[in-house]
């Protein structure tokens, strides 16, 4: 019994969350429906970690859906890489649904409650489902459930200004997503597969041809938007900071890093190392991640509202990713991907901060942040380590990514790309700083209502996140050796 | 992994997070005694590593014990005890636990046998600190603080970079002596000479540590520059640029602590002063000398601290007054106050038996054998010079010179304590060195009571002392630079010293200036591009945003068909 059931654990991976949305549905119930939604969260972390750990000591897993076999099938793949990010996806879901029920409650009319678990689910799925499956069109699909249930759950937001964001977001995401199946078209009229594996085995005879690099630019441009690579990033920052507070701290964590995900499948497994020697790609996400993480960085200082200020700082930091993908350098890859990880946990812990912020003021406002420091100290000191780790102090995560991320640079003798990511975490201090001054050393205003620190039930999912940043950055054992492990799979050393 | 004795300095920094939480008498209980636990944990520790950890792919030697480690170490720990002992009753607890956290990382540093542990405890470090300053909370210090972090903040970043271009060098993290030869290791002597205090970022440090509270300064004090010292006695021996730097730096602290009036700030260029002394020790890199930085930093980090408690006590006890203008003939209220004041004094000055004699004198000894007549010129010179701004200025200022009509008493009893404590080392390793001697890294039969060492070093103090109060006069012109300084140098135009030092003063001041003309240009340029309404920031119109997106796909497309 458990030998078939862990055979087909990819399946249920996604098909679990899946099925389970309509039942949120069905039920009607806020707290039936949040209640599904958290056993299912977990139960797929459990099958993330068992997944990973089969990958670790089994090697890759290839599941032929129905049992049709590829490239007629849809097969599902798991390697390092996909069981790695389905970890950080359910890790960061599992721990956003524990924290979720209060601040949904205060943040989404009793009505509409149950659609918020339901999208969530949805967009759960979606995005395991990207990652766990071997084929460009059923990624095509799963990406569109994320995209689609997640603007809906912006669109959720308390202020009117959150259905504008969402709107914006659906109109550039559908730009997106349809540059990317325009993209996969062009692949498929030249390779006649959709197949990933079978697609990078075709893919190089015809990778001359006119039609295959229209292709490319088409998926890079497509990722591109949904990644929130500068400067496609537009729809971002009005999105996070008007959906849900739970919404933004749950997407920022794993859709982007997914996105980062879809665009290592694409260059790597899809296309190969070669395109990097032959187009001038490396180049192009290099200049544009060095913009980012200078200008993203530097407009993130000037922010008013703290989850604006972090959804800037989210556009820079996947500037770091981008450039660690540039060096095309097994070092390069293992800190993007190293990073994805841990900037999930730094931005995880950093928005659910915020949500338990907006839970008791009601606004994350910079400004309306005086004098929390002592009112809700809990809160505000996990927001502080958080900081840290986004800064990259060492002993929290933060330091292991900006430590490989260096060390990338610097073995290609990018001396200068070395500096400009240490100067941009030093705006990263500025700008996190301005929270901490307003939040510390400047008294509560007269006329504000004094306020208790948030109940437990979101304290510890926080600060079970916050702890991450330092479990994971001084053992760092785990992440490193897998994200290294993934990265020289991908750019075709020894696995 | 391997697993023999745990870091005393973490014993110290998990104690200091614990204080803000702990009730009064177990918050004194771990304030006096966890320092000396942690003393005596320092000599618990063998020599080679005795804990080593994985991180990322490397074996971390966290804790490795030699003799030159156990020498910073033993007095860190013995600082962090007087510390917190003069400390004791600080209201901000916080101040205490950063202080802690401060004390625990640098002792962390002095016993780490790779970089990046070095690199760790340095960071931690500059944190500690950074909230040591704020816990006097004041807007000063707020903003002080500020200026030091971000400064302290690049350091580190100079010597993150450092240390990876190392190891992706050389494949090992192993923290040992080096030659400034490559990118990464000229990043690495950076990183360590910023927090040493040496130009061209010395202002931090005169900038920063008077604005701590009575009792935070005299933790500033000790450790910053001390572990800067020790890094660079492990990391750089013998470097001859460390010399010239050093020099400079002697020189420096001399002449800014003359023309300067708040008393904790002439203290603090004297900081700068006496660190000189010891980089140019290292820089000269014979056994001799890189003993005489060891023991100097020792008997430095007592002395200042005695003199900065001092300085601490009088500001505790006036209400806050560090102006030497406004203090003044405080011997007569503040008598035990004023003794350990002037022991400091001495000690600082290498009055004979005092600690400060027989450490500085062996740097001296080591340029004169190495004939090194310029520097042994410059030494002396300074010596003097170290006599004149903090052997007299101080003590003659603070608790002589006029009577202000203040009458404070002296400090409660654990600041007492706290001097009397380390009054009594600075006369007692002056007598008798040995104990310190013998913990030196290298062994040594010095003997500091020759009769030309002690008759040159009286003439030399002889002569300053006299000087001082020949040109008392102008030693209080000084004093009060917002009113006459104009006329001062009407008068005085041809006076070289004054000369060079208003064009030292100015320049600097051009030079601060400009920079901050610079910054305020980058910050307004940045503001119009990055603010809210800037290029960046704008929330544009969907159109203009799919505009973008279809020139993005242009760009790619016209790049790879041009490429193929």
């Amino acid at each position: 019994m458990s030998a078939t059931l862990s055979a087909h654990l990819p399946a249920l991976q996604v098909v679990l969350p899946l099925i389970a949305a309509p039942f949120c549905v069905i039920l009607r119930k806020s707290a039936a429906a949040w209640f599904i939604a958290l056993v299912f969260s977990w139960v797929s972390l459990g099958i993330s970690i068992m997944l990973l750990e089969q990958v670790l000591t089994h090697g890759p897993i290839s599941y032929l859906l129905g049992s049709w076999p590829a490239p007629w099938g849809i097969e599902y793949k798991v390697d390092k890489l996909s069981a790695f990010i389905m970890l950080i996806v359910t890790s960061i879901g599992s721990i956003t649904m524990i924290f979720a029920p209060k601040s949904v409650n205060l943040e989404i009319p009793k009505d509409r409650v149950y659609l918020f678990y339901t999208m969530y689910l949805l967009t759960f799925a979606g995005l395991l489902g990207i990652t766990i499956t071997g084929d460009a069109f059923n990624l095509f699909v799963f990406l569109e459930i994320s995209s689609l249930s997640s603007y809906v759950l912006i669109s959720l937001g308390s202020e009117r200004n959150a259905l504008t964001a969402a709107l914006r977001y659906l109109i550039l995401g559908t730009v997106g997503a349809t540059f990317y199946i325009i993209g996969v078209g062009l692949m498929y009229q030249m390779t006649g597969t959709l197949n990933i594996a079978d697609l990078a085995e075709r893919l190089p005879e015809v990778a001359e041809t006119r039609t295959i690099l229209v292709a490319l630019g088409f998926v890079t441009v497509g990722i591109g938007l949904k990644l929130g690579l500068f400067p496609l990033h537009v729809w971002l920052p009005n999105a996070y900071a008007y959906a849900p507070s739970v919404v933004t701290a749950f997407l920022a964590a794993t859709a982007t890093k997914v996105a980062v995900y879809m665009l290592l499948r694409v260059y790597f497994t899809i296309f190969g190392t070669d395109i990097f020697a032959a187009l001038p790609i490396d180049e192009f996400l290099l200049v544009l991640g060095l913009i980012a993480i200078v200008t993203m960085s530097g407009v993130a200082i000037y922010q008013n509202n703290a989850k604006r200020l972090l959804a800037y700082s989210s556009v820079a930091q996947v500037g770091y990713m981008v450039i660690g993908i540039s060096m095309v350098t097994a070092t390069g890859l293992t800190a993007t991907i190293l990073h994805l990880f841990n900037h999930a946990m730094i931005k995880g812990a950093l928005f659910l901060a915020l949500a338990a912020v907006f839970y008791r003021i009601k606004s994350v406002k910079i400004d309306d942040m005086a004098g929390l420091g002592k009112e809700m100290p809990y809160t505000m000191a996990a927001f502080v380590v958080g900081g840290f780790s986004l800064v990259g102090v060492p002993l929290t995560v933060g330091f292991i990514s900006k430590w490989y991320l260096i060390l990338g640079a610097l073995e290609k003798g990018w001396w200068p790309v070395a500096a400009l990511i240490l100067f941009s975490s030093l705006l990263a201090v500025i700008y996190f700083w301005k929270v901490i001054e307003v939040a510390y050393f400047k008294p509560r205003p007269e006329s504000a209502d004094t306020v208790s620190d948030v109940p437990l039930s979101m304290l510890i999912p926080l600060w079970v996140l916050v702890g991450a940043n330092i479990f994971f950055g001084t053992n760092s054992n785990l992440t490193v050796s897998t994200a290294m492990g993934a990265a020289k799979a991908l750019i075709g050393g020894a696995p | 992994m391997m697993i023999d004795a745990f870091p005393p300095g973490v014993i110290l920094v998990l104690g200091g997070l614990v204080l803000p939480f702990a009730s009064t008498q177990i918050r004194y209980a771990i304030i006096l005694l966890l320092p000396l636990y942690v003393l005596w944990s320092v000599w618990q520790i063998g020599d080679g590593i005795q804990l080593a950890l994985p991180f990322l792919e490397y074996e971390l030697a966290v804790v490795k014990g030699d003799a030159l480690s156990r020498i910073f170490a033993t007095v860190f720990a013995i600082m962090a005890f007087a510390g917190g002992l003069f400390a004791l009753k600080q209201e901000q607890v916080a101040e205490l636990a950063a202080a802690f956290v401060y004390a625990g990382s640098a002792i962390g540093v002095a016993f780490a046998g790779d970089l990046i542990t070095v690199f760790i405890f340095w960071e931690i470090m500059a944190l500690g600190s950074t909230m040591v300053i704020w816990a006097a909370r004041t807007p000063e210090s707020y903003k002080a603080a500020m200026r030091y972090l971000m400064i302290h903040l690049l350091g580190g970043v100079i010597l993150m970079i450092g240390v990876i271009a190392h190891v992706a060098d050389s494949g090992s993290i192993t923290f040992q002596a080096m030659t400034p030869n490559s990118i990464g290791t000229w990043l690495i002597l950076a990183g360590f000479l910023i927090n040493a205090g040496a130009p061209p970022l010395t202002a931090w440090l005169p900038d920063a540590y008077p604005e701590g509270s009575f009792s935070g300064t005299v933790f500033l004090s000790a450790f910053t520059t001390k572990t800067a010292v020790y890094v660079l006695l492990r990391g750089f021996p013998g470097i001859e640029i460390l010399i010239y730097i050093g020099v400079f730096m002697i020189f420096y602290g001399i002449i800014y602590a003359l023309l300067e009036n708040d008393m904790r700030r002439i203290l603090s260029y004297s900081i700068i002063n006496q660190v000189g002394f010891m980089i140019t020790g290292i820089g000269i890199g014979t056994e001799m000398a890189l003993n005489g930085a060891a023991a100097h930093a020792f008997t430095h980090i007592i002395y200042k601290a005695l003199l900065l408690m001092s300085a601490g006590s009088v500001m505790f006890m006036t209400g806050g007054k560090r102006k030497c203008t406004d203090l003044g003939g405080l011997f007569q209220s503040m008598p035990i106050t004023c003794i350990c004041g002037i022991i400091g004094a001495l000690a600082i000055s290498s009055f004979p038996l005092t600690s400060g004699f027989i450490s500085k004198s062996m740097i001296a000894q080591a340029a004169g054998d190495e004939n090194l007549f310029f520097v042994w010129m410059c030494l002396a010179a300074a010596s003097a010079g170290v006599f004149l701004h903090a052997g007299i200025k101080f003590p003659w200022f603070v608790f002589f010179q006029k009577d202000s009509g203040l009458r404070p008493k002296d400090p409660p009893w654990n600041m007492q304590a706290a001097m009397i404590f380390f009054a009594i080392l600075c006369i007692g390793l002056g007598v008798a060195p040995g104990p310190l001697y013998d913990i030196l890294p290298f062994s040594t039969n010095y003997v500091p009571y020759t009769v030309p060492h002690v008759v040159n070093q009286l003439q030399l103090l002889l002569f300053a002392g006299l000087s001082f109060f020949l040109a008392l006069p102008l030693m209080k012109r000084t004093l009060t630079i917002s009113l006459d300084w104009d006329w001062f140098y009407r008068k005085f135009g041809v006076w070289l010293v004054g000369f060079l030092t208003r064009g030292i003063v100015e320049m600097r001041r051009d030079v601060f200036a400009g920079l901050k003309g610079l910054v305020d240009r980058i910050i307004s340029l940045a503001f119009s591009s990055h603010g809210p309404d800037g290029l960046f920031a704008r929330t544009s119109a969907v159109g203009a945003s799919v505009a973008v997106i279809v020139v993005m796909l242009m760009i790619l497309v016209v790049a790879f068909y041009t490429n193929v």
